[in-house]
């Protein structure tokens, strides 16, 4: 199809729009494969329990320029006494070759269930983590970090 | 590799019963992830340090399970609260078996 062609009717046109729509709507699930992996993951971990959100503050970069190396920093709200505390925190990407990127084990006497790291993210891609409380409750949080130089090598 | 991984470790030599502090350790490893491949073609075997585990006076504090996307010359921080003087022993193991560890004295003084 020639695009300044007078012959362009208003059905070829609408056609192409919708392929364009189909091609929107298509990128998205291209991803959501790995989603399912990191959702298998946290049910291989914990079954189906519920996952709340809250009480988890994910600190990660909106926009990492280096792939190779992305700050990444969770804090989970817990008094951190011997009855209440942070038990576990994992940390999952879900555009990434394999899901898993960490996995914290916390005492109560951290004071404090904080930690950070540095990871590598193969592309654009949101980052999971779940903690686990010491009674049992489980807590999600979600963050997209936009990568622009892959760290994946290759 | 090229040299022995060398860790490095920061715990402020003297601190306040109660005080809740950030220890930050870094190790100096490839932390080959077994995604590459070389020139040839052929994938990289996986390297890296998988675990990571900081004691007090003996007793487990701190854990991190570390995948293949953690990044080279992997950096830990975390948190602890100051009760008693005493000596964390930091340990990195490797894939290969060998494991790293670092000493660091603490001084709880009010």
């Amino acid at each position: 199809m020639v695009w300044n062609s007078i012959e362009t009717t208003r059905r070829e046109a609408l056609g192409l729009a919708s392929i364009l729509g189909f091609a929107a709507l298509l990128a998205p699930r291209m991803s959501f494969a790995d989603e399912q992996t990191v959702a298998a993951e946290i049910k291989k971990l914990y079954g189906d329990k519920k996952l709340e959100s809250g009480k988890i503050k994910l600190d990660v970069p909106e926009i990492a320029e280096n792939g190779l190396v992305v700050p990444v920093n969770v804090e989970v709200e817990s008094p951190m006494t011997d009855a209440d505390y942070v038990k576990a925190v994992h940390v999952f990407a879900d555009g990434n070759p394999l899901p898993g990127i960490v996995s914290y084990k916390f005492t109560p006497a951290c004071g404090k269930a904080s930690a950070s790291t540095r990871m590598r993210l193969a592309q654009t891609q949101n980052i999971i983590c779940v903690a686990e409380m010491s009674n049992g409750n489980l807590h999600m949080a979600k963050a997209n970090v936009k990568v622009t130089i892959g760290g994946c090598g290759g | 590799m090229a040299t022995k991984p060398t860790p490095r470790v920061r715990v402020p030599a003297q601190v306040k019963p109660g005080e809740i502090f950030e220890i930050k350790t870094l190790i100096s490893h490839e932390m080959e992830s077994g995604q590459r491949k070389d020139s040839s073609g052929k994938v990289v075997p996986r390297k890296i340090i998988n675990k990571f585990v900081a004691q007090f006076n003996g007793k487990t504090v701190f854990e991190a399970d570390w995948n293949p996307a953690i990044s080279a010359n992997p950096y830990q921080s975390f948190f602890y609260k100051a009760v008693e003087s005493g000596e964390f022993t930091f340990t990195w193991k490797d894939d290969d078996g060998s494991d790293y560890v670092s000493k660091n004295k603490l001084t709880v003084a009010a």
